[in-house]
């Protein structure tokens, strides 16, 4: 198992309320990692974090280090728009430009660079279009508008764009929590699939579906991380008294 | 229909009747309102019409001349003399031009439409006229002869301002208000879309940014006659620019349009929403790339519809351009953006205080071409609106 992110006490305020506590915490690579907690708890933020979109807040103040394959994305020399090309993110709510299908594909691969406009660009679009598992349904009808599908399939969609500039890690923000459950199903079994060349770090509410996919889970409670581990062990066996608390109900 | 409301029941609250009769009573006041608010629009636009739509047409006489060198030398003295009393002084001057045009005319005696003068044709159209009696019983027997027809008024449209009132036209102030939109647009739109998109995209949210929107939003409801002179001390009294022109004044109209354009440009840049910002972020794109490629596209529709109607506005407006002299009496219409140039407010203006009878209705009929230009752009702001509204 290969550390893929390195994270080294990480503070994080929002002007003078501290959200996050010494976060110090290892994700793996080719593993979904599953952070749970009560809202509030700050592992949204920590999530922000780990690809700089707290930098959009203003109020927001960091301290520590994040290391990817070892480089701390927060350092001076390294510019935010090249740690977000490494690290993509897809939010809770599909968020597909209001573009055609292909265009919300093709549109940042083409703007890193990634491809020129032609057959490579089309292929690109084709393969992260399938790698999302969505091609069979969007195959005919590229040119349509990205917000004409249902929910389930502009999330894909995103997760599409997101493969198309070939991160290294993605993060994902309770992306199924706005799904119904036949949507939430292909999402999971499309981030299992996806872990096998990404390392995948997502939010979820959902004590189930972190149990069925993540690998490792980590347990947020007031800023702070309590309890991180094997999912295995997290749900099975807790050390902690507040983790059992939490996942067997009694808060949150 | 009025149903007696049963007391004797378990759904009835005490004083229902009077909270609904309120209801009612507030319904007839803001129906009233509205009433009131229309029947005053209505009675505008009737009385302008009625004033206006004379205008359009002008009385002319049949005559015939015959024609020798000499008429080519002295116009004036062609017709009879109380006939010449009641032709248009204008039509009598470029008469030896037509002359010119047709040298084969010359000793031949030729039938022509002569347009008659305004005081003639303010009698004809029913209005009191300074006219003696015998001419008035002159006009009434060319009228009985069938020698005097009305005409589509064509030098409205086609030529300029004149002191003579049937040869007075709108043509140069159309002109006018056209290069002079050209130049408030070209200044007012790209700098006014710019600064709503530093201040909504790029500024930080610190007192100073505060101030500055604050102070816009300000500026937007200043007096316009305020920008008037501070275009008239800015760019004509400091840079040198041309009294009257149509320059001058686009510069005038773009200071005025400024805020209006910032206003509605931010509020439509606002309301697109943050998750498309956000996925741009997300994917390793500028803030640039964010801006022009995702954010602006979906604020066109409200940027173009706050530009056009902040153009609009400006087209109606006057008080600044009296300010920086574009009420000139120009009877030709302009060729550059730095001559003398009249725009249709203004001309509106100048007509509205002649004292010849005749100008009334050239006033309304002004206001009815500036009126219908005003809503087609305004209907065209609603119309590219809907074309470029993005479906969610």
């Amino acid at each position: 198992m290969d550390v893929k992110v390195k994270v080294d006490k990480l503070n994080l305020w929002y002007g003078t309320n501290q959200a996050l506590h010494d976060i110090s915490i290892d994700l793996y690579d080719n593993k979904i990692t599953a952070l749970i907690g009560a809202s509030g708890c700050g592992k949204s933020t920590f999530l922000r974090s780990l690809n700089r979109m707290n930098d959009l807040v203003e109020s927001a103040k960091i301290q520590g280090n994040v290391i990817v394959d070892g480089k701390n994305i927060y350092d001076k020399d390294i510019d935010v728009v090249s740690v977000r090309k490494r690290i993509g993110m897809v939010f809770q709510q599909p968020n597909p430009f209001p573009k055609s299908i292909y265009e919300n594909v093709a549109y940042a691969p083409l703007k890193h660079g990634i491809v020129k406009k032609g057959s490579d660009c089309d292929e690109l679009v084709e393969s992260s279009l399938k790698s999302a598992g969505i091609w069979e349904e969007v195959k005919d009808k590229l040119q349509a508008p990205g917000t004409s599908l249902s929910g389930g399939q502009q999330q894909r969609l995103c997760i599409a764009r997101t493969i198309a500039v070939k991160p290294d890690v993605i993060l994902m923000d309770e992306p199924t929590s706005a799904l119904d459950p036949i949507s939430t199903e292909k999402i999971e079994a499309l981030m299992l699939e996806l872990k096998k060349s990404y390392t995948i770090v997502t939010v979820t509410h959902n004590m189930q579906q972190a149990a069925r996919i993540a690998d490792h889970t980590a347990f947020f409670h007031l800023g702070e991380l309590v309890e991180y581990d094997e999912t295995e062990k997290i749900f099975v066996n807790p050390k902690l008294k507040k983790t059992e608390d939490y996942i067997t109900g009694r808060f949150g | 229909m009025e149903t007696k409301i049963n007391k004797n029941n378990n759904f009835y609250i005490p004083q229902i009747e009077k909270r609904n009769k309120q209801s009612k009573r507030f319904r007839l006041y803001a129906l009233s309102a509205v009433v009131l608010s229309l029947s005053f629009l209505a009675f505008f636009l009737i009385d302008i019409i009625k004033a206006g739509i004379p205008a359009f047409t002008q009385s002319s006489v049949k005559i015939e001349i015959s024609i020798d060198e000499e008429t080519a030398n002295n116009p004036y003295g062609i017709l009879e003399r109380d006939m010449s009393r009641l032709v248009s002084r204008a039509w009598l001057r470029s008469f030896p031009k037509e002359i010119e045009a047709h040298p084969e005319w010359i000793g031949t005696t030729q039938t022509f439409w002569a347009l008659l003068n305004a005081e003639a044709d303010q009698y004809l159209k029913g209005t009191q006229s300074k006219l003696k009696e015998n001419q008035k019983s002159k006009l009434d027997a060319l009228l009985q002869e069938g020698l005097i027809e009305r005409k589509f008024n064509a030098t409205f449209f086609f030529t300029g301002d004149s002191k003579i009132p049937e040869n007075a036209g709108f043509y140069a102030a159309i002109v006018g208000s056209v290069l002079t939109m050209l130049v408030t647009m070209s200044l007012a739109v790209p700098i006014g879309v710019m600064t709503a998109v530093y201040l909504e995209e790029f500024a930080p949210d610190n007192k100073l940014t505060q101030i500055i929107e604050i102070n816009i939003n300000n500026l937007a409801a200043i007096p316009s006659i305020l920008f008037g002179l501070l275009g008239l001390a800015i760019f004509i009294n400091f840079f040198g620019v041309p009294r009257s022109s149509p320059l001058a004044g686009g510069m005038t109209l773009a200071l005025m349009s400024l805020p209006i354009i910032i206003v509605s440009s931010k509020a439509a840049l606002k309301s697109v929403p943050a998750s498309i910002r956000q996925a741009g972020y997300a994917l390793g794109l500028t803030k640039w790339q964010v801006t022009k490629d995702h954010v602006l596209p979906l604020a066109f529709p409200g940027v173009l519809t706050g530009s056009i109607i902040a153009l609009a506005q400006a087209m109606g407006e006057t008080a600044p351009l009296i300010i920086v002299g574009m009420i000139a009496f120009v009877p030709d219409p302009v060729t550059s953006l730095t001559s003398a140039a009249t725009v249709m407010p203004a001309q509106i203006f100048t007509w509205s205080g002649m004292p010849e009878r005749a100008y009334i209705e050239k006033t309304a009929a002004g206001i009815m071409v500036l009126l219908t230009v005003l809503i087609s752009l305004n209907t065209i702001a609603v119309l590219l609106r809907k074309k470029f509204e993005v479906k969610w």
